[in-house]
């Protein structure tokens, strides 16, 4: 029987609306994977006719609860993710039939540990590195294993024509979203980076994914037209602005609203809910598995060492969007992102001319007017 | 005709006045940024010049320069203390400004900065710090200097200002010179100031603003830490309100 948490008639009215629609979908027999992280190829997910969601982790809210069993100095994203888990706060992870984790840092590998003892938890080995031939060996052996485990607990068999199919519309979808966050390209800006990342990470809660492709080119259709018949040829003074760095959707209010009101555009994503996993497709000529190790190993996450590619891409993201200047946004105790800016740093200021600031934060509100400070003087500094 | 820079800063108010009715004040933020603001707006008026006319014009900054609504424009501190530093050095120098509750460290290149850091979410490389050390040792700022530059350094190893304070207590506890525990004070933030003049390259000139430029003890201190020679600004303390009347004439 699927059955509500026990505090429900307590929860506010948007978060009894999620729990209502998943609890519809779960009564219609629809299979449900909870993830956290673009190194899960939802393509199995997918190909075993469950749907992969993606998991509560970027509010403040449920951090006090976390910090009872984790440590307050970890990554905000981490304590949230295993806070909504312990509350029965996430629709999403409540009604998961089981969830899917990644060791893309040493935080999420040890609370998997703990999400574990409240939901099974399938976690993912991802190697450290590209480099040797073993790395993409071993990443392709933990795909083929995450199958296994989809194919036990569903009991059904993934077919690779089934793979296949699921590679298809994933990569029908990846063109989709990147047609949508190129409007960022348009000068001057055809849209907010605000609507650009909420439009995306929105669209990932539209669980059909034919439906939400046809929903965000219609967007993107819509938006084109708009700045084709109103702004094309017009000229702006607003700072145009690169975001790269940790997962940006619990701070876009601090960071990303705050400084498009005061002046400037971001029009670019470098981030996991941007750009970054989005350029590069399944190559759908080899061998499944092969095809499916092969793109995520390429995700340019700071946990792979090294990680050079990170760099070429936003070189070629400042050139083509035109950006004036890049703004990373470091997650507290994201020590992989946090060191590697130091190379962005350099490498955007000394190859590439650009204005860079580098802003580390968590969830709270505490730091909001220091940051708005930061952004004032990087926009006067920018002219 | 005036112009007025307003720096609100977190422990004091600072007002440069240029032109007709050349001043400064200075005053303490209290804990109102708009009653500050109020209260200022009253002083200038007293003083004479011409607010809300076509001869004076205001540019505001600090952390309460929303507060202050008879500025025409506000300007982060950043850029004001850039502005306002950086002239006798011809315009190229790294701005080292310890403020009450933050530490900058800016880049100023040909008048313009090009970067800046700031501490994080931290008292301990503040002049807060030394507020409240010198409040637990039972002396004003400028004492706690004068004693500091007669003691050894007991070395202050907390990052946290709270527990820094109980680290300060236990050594009171244990009997030590109020001079050492005072020479520690100071070398804790100014090692922790260097630390963040080390995540930026430094430029030959050094100038040191903010409400610590006062102490030639402390610049020397800081100088020691990052090898190279820090020179307070004079007049310093007003950097940001001098940059802020600056930038009032620039547009």
């Amino acid at each position: 029987m699927i059955q509500l948490p026990k505090n429900f008639e307590t929860y506010p009215e948007a978060r009894k609306a999620g729990f209502l629609r998943m609890k519809e979908l779960k009564d219609r027999g629809q299979r449900v994977v909870g993830m956290f992280c673009s190194f899960v190829p939802t393509e199995l997910i997918y190909a075993a006719d469950a749907i992969p969601i993606g998991l509560c982790a970027f509010t403040d809210e449920p951090i006090p609860a976390a910090e009872a069993h984790l440590p307050r100095n970890l990554c905000p994203l981490i304590k949230a993710s295993y806070g909504f888990a312990l509350t029965d706060t996430c629709p999403y992870f409540y009604f998961s039939d089981f969830i899917v984790g990644e060791t893309t840092c040493d935080g999420k590998r040890k609370m998997f540990e703990l999400l574990d003892e409240i939901k099974h938890t399938h976690v993912m080995q991802l190697p450290p590195s590209r480099t040797g031939a073993l790395a993409l060996e071993s990443w392709k052996a933990e795909i083929i294993r995450f199958k296994e485990a989809l194919e036990q607990f569903y009991q059904i068999e993934i077919t690779d024509d089934k793979i296949r199919e699921a590679i298809r519309r994933k990569n029908h979808e990846r063109d989709v979203m990147l047609r949508f966050l190129e409007l960022g390209k348009c000068k001057p800006a055809a849209l907010s980076g605000y609507e650009l990342g909420t439009r995306l990470d929105a669209a990932a809660f539209s669980f059909d994914l034919e439906a939400r492709c046809a929903e965000v080119e219609a967007r993107t259709a819509e938006i084109l037209a708009d700045w084709n018949a109103n702004k094309k040829g017009t000229v702006s003074n607003r700072p145009r602005l690169l975001v790269t760095g940790c997962p940006n959707t619990g701070v876009r209010d601090k960071i990303i609203k705050a400084v498009e009101d005061m002046g400037a555009d971001v029009v670019c994503f470098d981030a996991c809910n941007g750009l970054r996993d989005k350029l590069r497709k399944v190559d759908e000529n080899l061998p499944v598995m092969d095809a499916l190790a092969q793109k995520y190993l390429d995700i340019t996450c700071s946990v792979m060492s090294p990680n050079p590619q990170r760099l070429t891409d936003i070189g070629d993201m400042i050139d083509q969007y035109q950006a004036d200047g890049v703004i990373e946004i470091i997650l507290q105790a994201c020590h992989t992102y946090n060191i590697e800016s130091y190379e962005v740093k350099r490498y955007v200021t000394e190859q590439k001319g650009k204005a860079y600031l580098c802003i580390e934060t968590d969830y709270s509100k505490a730091d909001s007017g220091q940051i708005a400070t930061r952004l004032g003087a990087f926009l006067e500094m920018l002219g | 005709m005036d112009y007025i820079g307003i720096d609100i800063g977190s422990t004091a108010a600072k007002i440069v006045v240029r032109g007709d009715h050349a001043q400064q004040m200075l005053l303490p933020t209290g804990w109102s940024s708009r009653e500050t603001a109020r209260l200022i707006e009253e002083r200038l008026r007293d003083a004479g010049v011409p607010l809300g006319t076509a001869n004076a014009r205001t540019v505001a900054t600090g952390y309460g320069r929303n507060a202050v609504a008879f500025a025409d424009r506000q300007v982060t501190e950043i850029t004001c203390h850039a502005h306002g530093s950086a002239q006798d050095s011809g315009g190229t120098c790294t701005v080292i400004d310890v403020g009450g509750q933050d530490t900058k460290v800016i880049r100023v290149e040909d008048g313009v900065v090009s970067d800046f850091l700031m501490n994080d979410k931290c008292a301990a490389g503040t002049g807060k710090f030394i507020e409240i050390m010198a409040n637990r040792l039972n002396v004003t700022i400028e004492e706690l200097f004068a004693f500091a530059q007669r003691g050894n350094v007991l070395p202050i190893s907390a990052l946290c200002t709270v527990f820094a304070e109980s680290e300060v207590i236990s050594y009171i506890g244990e009997g030590h010179p109020r001079e050492d525990i005072a020479a520690g004070v100071v070398d804790s933030v100014a090692g922790k100031v260097a630390t963040l003049c080390f995540r930026q390259r430094l430029l030959p000139q050094i100038v040191l603003t903010g409400g610590l430029c006062h102490s030639p003890y402390f610049a020397e201190r800081l100088s020691e830490k990052l090898g190279a020679a820090v020179h307070p600004l004079e007049n310093g303390h007003f950097a940001g309100a001098y940059g802020a009347s600056l930038l009032a004439e620039k547009r």
